[in-house]
């Protein structure tokens, strides 16, 4: 290892730092503005100059690799006088308009003008004004605070995989922009707004609605899809601000997609803020006393057969675990959280993401099985694009999507697993020959009336090609509902083979076999399937559920409460509760445990800690969380025929999913936005 | 110099003639494999060639299109270098050197003397669409200074009169001599050789 001195002390360092990252080891700040670490380096904001013996001028630390007995020093006064320099000339065109600026607070250059900058401006001439360009109804621009620093450009390019920003022009007429006007065709393009170290790129949802030192800061976990991102979230009062991402090497290193950040708004409209119970055909305001009984009264005089529960994509687990048991003490096993009837095996490795999300970064050849992971996770996508950038080989079975990223498309049909299994082909020799190959199945796959068969020819796949073995189990599944991999963890699913689950539930309304259905939080179902089934709603917002429901319970969205959630590498996170829910609404479990309560089965539990107790009882992955509890394999899947039914994607819009991200305005206009470019484009 | 950003787009198709085509693959094969994007340069120069002296919208994506590169980075080549024109040009683009030699060796001359007969000013095209006034840094013809450039053409050693004979000569359909207006020969100093007088005569002999 080289060894270098930095201010006088010797370190040793890893081969192939850069003098920064060496002396960001050695506990020294270097102020920068281009330079980030997970971007490549541009060396063009000068902001890091160090001084090297025993080189005249100062060094770019950013962009300059370390060596055996290199002498640095970053305290000198050359180094101070170089950085004021840069300080003032990067200073010379921006304008001095913090107190209307959005990054005002936390911003970079303001932060940094206070150790290099001069406490005047010793430059008379008029500062160019740039015009300001579009990107898309979230990122908001203001040109002329542009220091050029091009790191949006290489997140566009790099990580995004979207070429579409750029700096045109020379010298003083340098823009950075996308010259031909448009949108960003990203899913992550908000992520432009946290690596803009100005207030050049801001959020424009958020523009002018709040300072960033007002706001309470809350560690949570992102639902919107299955990675389980780690977020903050910003709110005032009783209201979210704003969703920000956290760091996370192992899930979402420091990304998070434009759905988890900015569906927030969709928190404050339509919301469930009392109990309601329909009389006559119409919803009725109600007390919670009055619904709880109403309810009460309905599931204590319905025989459990004639009752089902199904649980949405948003639930948190202290919720599902509440539900299983005041359903199973009424004798009730018709449960199941899986509203689009994923198939799933019996060991835990069938259904999770085996390898980890950091096992992307080892992979080398993945095959993606009906799947389209750019809506389904699209920071998971920029995780395979990185891998692909790296050298992995990627192959596809099943309908073709613009990934960011070229791939084989083996054929758009699933029957390819059980030909690949039966003739190897040139891509399974691929896999077979590769060291750490991968599969990641989609959950629109598992969804199919043939799921079973395809989990089991996928299976047998991973086992023929060695993507399983004793170090390495690169059999993946791409869930894309945050509570589905906790809900399977807690069994919220029929209990033996003529318990039914959501296919059977909805066949047997239809057939007015069923009298009671609970809905926790379920409103990507066929509604007009239940029948006349008296439906009790529990969830946050007015959606398909509420509006078929006969009484409502107002619960409180994953910002209102203390939740745990399983991502889809089976890691239990927890969420802490931002604000508070609005209005009559609750926290889910404690609605479950007052109806209990009602019913004469009370739930033995009165607060989170015993509840969460009471999920690490039925799973002991629930006491270690966040860590990823390894998953044994074994036997899954039917050796069925795969039918040749057409692909139906699960997605139809990425900007619109769930009930938070429908009832948001900003994800409205993302979606017109995306709607008129396909127009466009065909 | 201030070079135009927002170029005139132009967005009707444009691919390129046969000819061009051939000399396209000749300048992509000088690059190794995997390398197309190294030939964006030349290119644009057969593109703004073909299209009459302009890069249009289309032009810049066909190129792009053709070396397998984003959009936005032959748009960044384009706007950086002066060369390309991103918006219409005459069928004369004149461009006029202003910097210290030729100014010291009376540049504004040469200048006002475009913009009288032509009757437009700096970054402007003539209402018949035939001549481009256009202010340009250093061309690399300090020697025989003043000088201007027409189309590929350099015309040095200039004075209001030669500006204005070459410009109404073109004007008019003939083509004016390029290079030196008081007939030196290359940039040999003014009065004929200073140095080296014996050596050049045997030069000559010996031939």
């Amino acid at each position: 290892m080289p060894s270098i001195k930095i201010n006088g002390r010797d370190i040793e360092v890893e081969e192939g730092l850069t003098v920064l990252q060496a002396c960001e080891e050695a506990g020294v700040e270097i102020p920068r503005f281009c330079y980030h670490e997970r971007l490549s380096i541009a060396g063009n904001c000068r902001m890091c100059l160090v001084e090297m013996e025993p080189s005249p001028k100062p060094i770019a630390s950013c962009a300059m690799p370390i060596n055996d007995g290199m002498v640095i020093h970053t305290d000198t006064d050359l180094v101070k006088k170089a950085r004021e320099g840069v300080m003032e000339f990067l200073l010379i065109n921006h304008p001095l308009d913090c107190p209307i600026c959005d990054q005002g607070g936390e911003c970079d250059l303001q932060d940094q003008a206070m150790g290099y900058g001069l406490d005047k401006s010793r430059f008379l001439e008029s500062k160019r004004a740039v015009k300001n360009k579009y990107l898309g109804p979230l990122v908001s621009t203001i040109m002329t605070r542009c220091i050029h620093c091009t790191r949006c450009i290489r997140f566009a390019q790099e990580i995004a995989g979207v070429p579409e920003l750029g700096a045109t022009g020379r010298g003083e007429n340098m823009e950075v922009g996308t010259y031909v006007e448009k949108a960003l065709s990203s899913e992550l393009s908000g992520n432009l707004v946290d690596l803009c170290p100005v207030g050049a790129l801001t959020s424009k949802p958020y523009e002018f609605k709040a300072r960033s030192w007002e706001l309470v800061k809350t560690q949570s976990i992102d639902v919107f899809d299955a990675m389980g991102s780690n977020i903050r979230i910003d709110s005032r009062g009783s209201e979210v601000m704003r969703v920000l991402p956290r760091i996370n090497n192992s899930i979402n290193e420091e990304w998070i997609s434009d759905k988890t950040r900015h569906a927030c708004d969709g928190l404050g409209r339509q919301r469930l803020d009392r109990p309601y119970v329909r009389r006559n055909g119409k919803l009725e305001e109600e007390s919670w006393d009055g619904v709880l009984s109403v309810i009460a009264e309905k599931m204590i005089n319905t025989s459990p057969k004639r009752m089902a529960a199904i649980a949405g994509d948003l639930v948190d687990c202290e919720s599902l675990v509440s539900l299983k048991d005041l359903m199973q003490t009424l004798g009730c096993n018709n449960l199941d959280c899986r509203q689009d009837s994923g198939a799933f095996g019996n060991p835990r490795s069938s259904y999770i993401f085996n390898s980890g999300i950091k096992g992307i970064d080892r992979a080398d050849v993945i095959l993606l099985i009906g799947c389209n992971p750019r809506w389904e996770a699209p920071v998971l996508n920029a995780r395979i694009r990185k891998q692909y950038l790296n050298g992995a080989i990627i192959g596809v079975i099943g309908p073709e999507f613009d990934l960011t990223f070229p791939f084989e498309h083996l054929s758009p049909d699933l029957k390819e697993i059980k030909n690949m299994l039966e003739h190897p082909s040139e891509f399974s020799d691929k896999l077979a020959k590769a060291r750490r190959p991968m599969l990641v199945l989609g959950s629109g796959a598992l969804a199919r009336e043939d799921g079973e068969a395809i989990l089991g020819a996928a299976r047998d796949l991973a086992e023929r090609v060695n993507i399983v073995n004793s170090e390495w189990n690169g059999f993946n599944v791409l869930q894309r509902a945050a509570s589905r991999v906790g809900g399977l963890d807690l069994g919220f699913v029929p209990k033996t083979n003529k318990d039914l689950g959501t296919r059977e539930i909805l066949r047997a309304a239809e057939k007015k076999e069923i009298d009671v259905i609970y809905l926790l939080g379920s409103d990507e179902i066929e509604m007009d399937r239940l029948g006349d089934a008296f439906v009790i709603y529990q969830g946050h917002h007015g959606d398909a559920g509420a509006h078929r429901a006969d009484a409502i319970l107002p619960g409180a969205a994953y910002t209102e409460k203390n939740g745990t959630y399983v991502n889809l590498e089976g890691r239990c996170q927890r969420a802490l509760r931002a604000v508070f829910p609005p209005g009559e609404a609750k926290e889910d479990w404690a609605i479950i445990r007052a109806l209990s309560e009602r019913i004469g089965k009370k739930l033995p539990f009165d607060n989170l800690l015993q509840v969460r107790e009471r999920m690490s009882e039925v799973n002991p992955i629930f006491s270690n969380v966040n860590k990823i509890s390894e998953a044994s394999w074994g036997e899954f899947g039917s050796r069925g025929e795969i039918k040749d039914s057409e692909f139906i994607q699960p997605i139809e819009n990425f900007y619109m999913t769930d009930v938070i991200s429908r009832a948001s305005a900003t994800m409205a206009e993302c979606t017109e936005v995306a709607l008129a470019k396909k127009e466009k484009a065909a | 110099m201030n070079k135009v950003i927002d170029g005139e787009m132009g967005l009707d198709s444009f691919s390129f003639s046969s000819q061009n085509k051939d000399l396209a693959e000749v300048e992509i094969a000088k690059y190794p494999e995997g390398r197309k994007a190294s030939a964006v340069m030349p290119l644009l120069e057969l593109a703004q060639r073909q299209n009459g002296g302009w890069l249009s919208r289309a032009a810049m994506d066909y190129v792009a299109e053709t070396l397998d590169m984003p959009f936005i980075k032959v748009y960044e080549v384009a706007t950086f270098y002066t060369m390309y024109n991103l918006k219409k040009v005459g069928k004369f683009h004149v461009q006029v050197c202003t910097n210290l030699p030729c100014w010291l060796r009376g540049s504004d001359q040469v200048v006002d003397a475009c913009k009288n007969q032509l009757n437009i000013s700096f970054g402007e095209t003539s209402e018949d669409a035939m001549f481009t006034l256009t202010e340009v840094e250093c061309l690399g013809a300090c020697v025989n200074a003043p000088m201007m450039q027409v189309n590929d053409d350099y015309y040095e050693d200039l004075n209001e009169v030669s500006t204005k004979s070459i410009l109404s000569e073109l004007a008019s359909g003939n083509s004016p001599k390029p290079g030196s207006q008081i007939d030196r020969k290359s940039c040999e100093p003014i009065g004929g050789l200073t140095s080296l007088i014996q050596q050049s005569k045997e030069a000559i002999e010996s031939k």
